[in-house]
């Protein structure tokens, strides 16, 4: 029996059981990586290992997400560090960009091209033959509902359009490693549910998506896991209810309805683990923050097993990426 | 007879890939095809049109009539005319700013536009970007200012002495002249082409060592011999069929041989585009720095 096969790696919460050999070249790995522009930092000290699914960049800007994606599409070369994309160099770009696609910022194109144009001509410097660059041209363009403007010129195309083309170029390929720098900007609300859902379907595929965003609330939807960035440092990084759980100099806030939130009070409250209960405004609630969710959701079982009080729902209030990003980078992140 | 036998264990080689010739030359059809379509069309074309125009507009103005000095009158002159025309404002002006036009922009261009990226997020490489690049501004210079170079000879030769002319070209030495011509023009371009090339990889305003390379070129008369073999125009002066004298001032250097001239010139613009990639494999995006 093959013993590399019979190893397996379990990638945080996800329980993914990949072979070492086969693990090991699905990363994208980030070895001690620092960027500097002169004397400006702009990443510092970056040890990352990523595995496929939807990875978030989150953080202010100036934070370092775009430095980092273009030291991860070899744009940028590291000061110092090494970085590798499913074990290839990023000073390869031959090889890097075939399992690579990037759509960037830059809000530019080559003159006078149709939308078509622009990606056939892009699979050609690819090295695809005619009738094979046409085709994927064809799928990339339907994947992000352009095939109608297809034949118009990319300089009359709206932002919103000007970023679907962007996407189509990223994946038009079929690459195993997306890397898409605010891919939602400019899009309309039900293209943004599409291409959402396009992400999440290229995901479960086992694809990498690299996403950076500054919309809180669509990261935290799509995201597998999260890399929090702030003046050039990764300040966090994992699946968001990981890190949230991590962060025990901010007790968890959790919002109990029920019929008698002061008998629930005095109830948790004399457990060392609760932190502070306070009763909602319309006396029908109760804020508990705790040390440990775990124990407190144990402890609410126990509550209603015995049946006095009736507890309507549980929500945590702050064990999302907002809070999360409020409690380590300090702003709404909305702005960011 | 021995039975016994010597086992030689195979040699390990290692089968190095071959290399991809077939996708680098579909790569640099690509490129060549999106270029050589930005040179001729973009809108940075147009300062080209105006300058390759340049030396036909007034041949064209004067083809009516015939100029006054004495020289116009005889027709064993008009190699010289041409010769000093050609030299004067074609070499030196016309194929040098259109070339530096050309090439500098090939990545400076993108640069500002913002669009370099495009080549730099396919799996090319950046080598094989250099050279379908340079083979399309080449085309493109060539095209413009061979073309420059053979109205021009013709302009001036046709409208005044026209049937003398026509004998000149068909039984004379002049069609051996116009290819001259127009070869050192091409040769012309490859040189000037792969050094502005470099000048646009290398400096964000490439204007500054275009004009000293403009100067130099230009004092070549009055450097000494080794000095004025660090420059193209001496390697291009040495190859024209009809030389002309540069003054009283200028140190007179023998003229280089064409069997080493042209080797020459290929050599130095091959050692410059070796420059070029290395450059380009080591070359950063950072559009709001540039």
């Amino acid at each position: 029996m093959n013993e590399t096969k019979a190893k397996s790696v379990s990638i945080d919460q996800d329980e993914i059981r990949i072979p070492k050999s086969e693990f090991v070249n699905s990363l994208i790995v980030f070895d001690d990586v620092s960027k500097f522009y002169g004397e400006i930092l702009g990443v510092n000290r970056v040890n990352l290992q990523i595995a496929p699914g939807i990875t978030s960049l989150v953080g202010p800007n100036g934070a370092g997400k775009s430095t980092l994606m273009n030291l991860m599409t070899g744009l940028l070369r590291p000061t110092r560090g090494r970085i590798t994309i499913l074990d290839i160099p990023t000073d390869r770009p031959e090889q890097l960009f075939q399992k690579l696609g990037y759509c960037t910022q830059f809000d530019s194109f080559p003159r006078g091209l149709t939308g078509r144009e622009f990606i056939s001509s892009f699979l050609l410097v690819h090295g695809y033959e005619k009738k094979k660059a046409a085709e994927l041209t064809t799928i990339a363009l339907e994947r992000v509902s352009l095939l109608d403007a297809a034949d118009r010129k990319v300089a009359a195309y709206s932002k919103g359009m000007r970023q679907r083309i962007r996407l189509a170029q990223a994946i038009a390929h079929q690459p195993a490693v997306m890397i898409l720098d605010e891919p939602l900007n400019g899009l309309d609300p039900m293209v943004r549910s599409e291409t959402i859902a396009l992400f999440r379907k290229l995901a479960s595929e086992g694809l990498h998506l690299i996403i950076s965003s500054h919309i809180l609330h669509e990261v935290d939807m799509m995201s597998d896991r999260v890399i929090l960035l702030n003046n050039g440092y990764v300040v966090a990084e994992g699946n968001v209810h990981g890190v949230r759980d991590e962060m025990e100099e901010h007790p968890m806030q959790i919002l109990i309805r029920c019929d008698k939130p002061a008998k629930l009070a005095a109830r948790v409250f004399d457990k060392d683990h609760v932190v502070e209960a306070r009763l909602h405004d319309d006396r029908m609630g109760l804020f508990i923050k705790t040390r440990d969710a775990d124990r407190f959701y144990l402890l609410l079982n126990q509550v209603v097993g015995e049946g006095e009080i009736n507890i309507e729902s549980i929500a945590p209030v702050d064990d999302d990426l907002s809070a999360v990003y409020q409690y380590l980078i300090g702003s709404e992140g909305n702005s960011a | 007879m021995s039975s016994s036998t010597v086992d030689i264990a195979p040699q390990k080689t290692i089968d190095k890939p071959p290399l991809p010739w077939s996708l680098w030359f579909r790569q640099i059809r690509a490129i060549f095809r999106l270029e050589v379509e930005k040179n001729f069309l973009g809108r940075r074309s147009i300062l080209l049109y105006l300058l390759a125009l340049l030396p036909i507009g007034p041949l064209v103005l004067l083809a009516p009539f015939t100029p006054p000095g004495n020289e116009w009158r005889d027709f064993n002159q008009y190699n010289m005319i041409y010769a000093i025309f050609y030299g004067g404002l074609i070499l030196r002006t016309v194929v040098f700013f259109g070339c530096a036009w050309i090439f500098m922009n090939l990545f400076r261009g993108d640069i500002i536009d913002r669009s370099l990226h495009f080549y730099f997020l396919s799996p090319v490489r950046r080598e094989v970007v250099v050279v379908g690049k340079y083979l399309a501004g080449l085309v493109t210079s060539v095209v413009l200012f061979c073309s420059t170079t053979i109205i021009a000879m013709l302009l001036v030769y046709l409208p005044h002495f026209y049937s003398e002319s026509t004998r000149y070209f068909l039984d004379g030495p002049g069609l051996g002249q116009l290819l001259t011509y127009t070869s050192i023009t091409a040769l012309a371009c490859i040189g000037y082409g792969a050094f502005f090339l470099v000048v646009g990889l290398f400096f964000r305003n490439p204007i500054i060592p275009a004009l000293v390379l403009y100067g130099w070129e230009w004092l070549n008369f009055l450097m000494p011999p080794l000095l004025k073999k660090i420059s193209v125009i001496h390697y291009l002066n040495s190859l024209v069929p009809v030389p002309v004298s540069e003054g009283p001032f200028a140190v007179v250097a023998e003229p280089t041989p064409a069997w080493i001239a042209v080797p020459s010139l290929i050599i130095v613009t091959t050692l410059v585009l070796l420059i070029a990639s290395y450059r380009i494999r080591r070359m950063e995006i950072r559009y709001g720095s540039d």
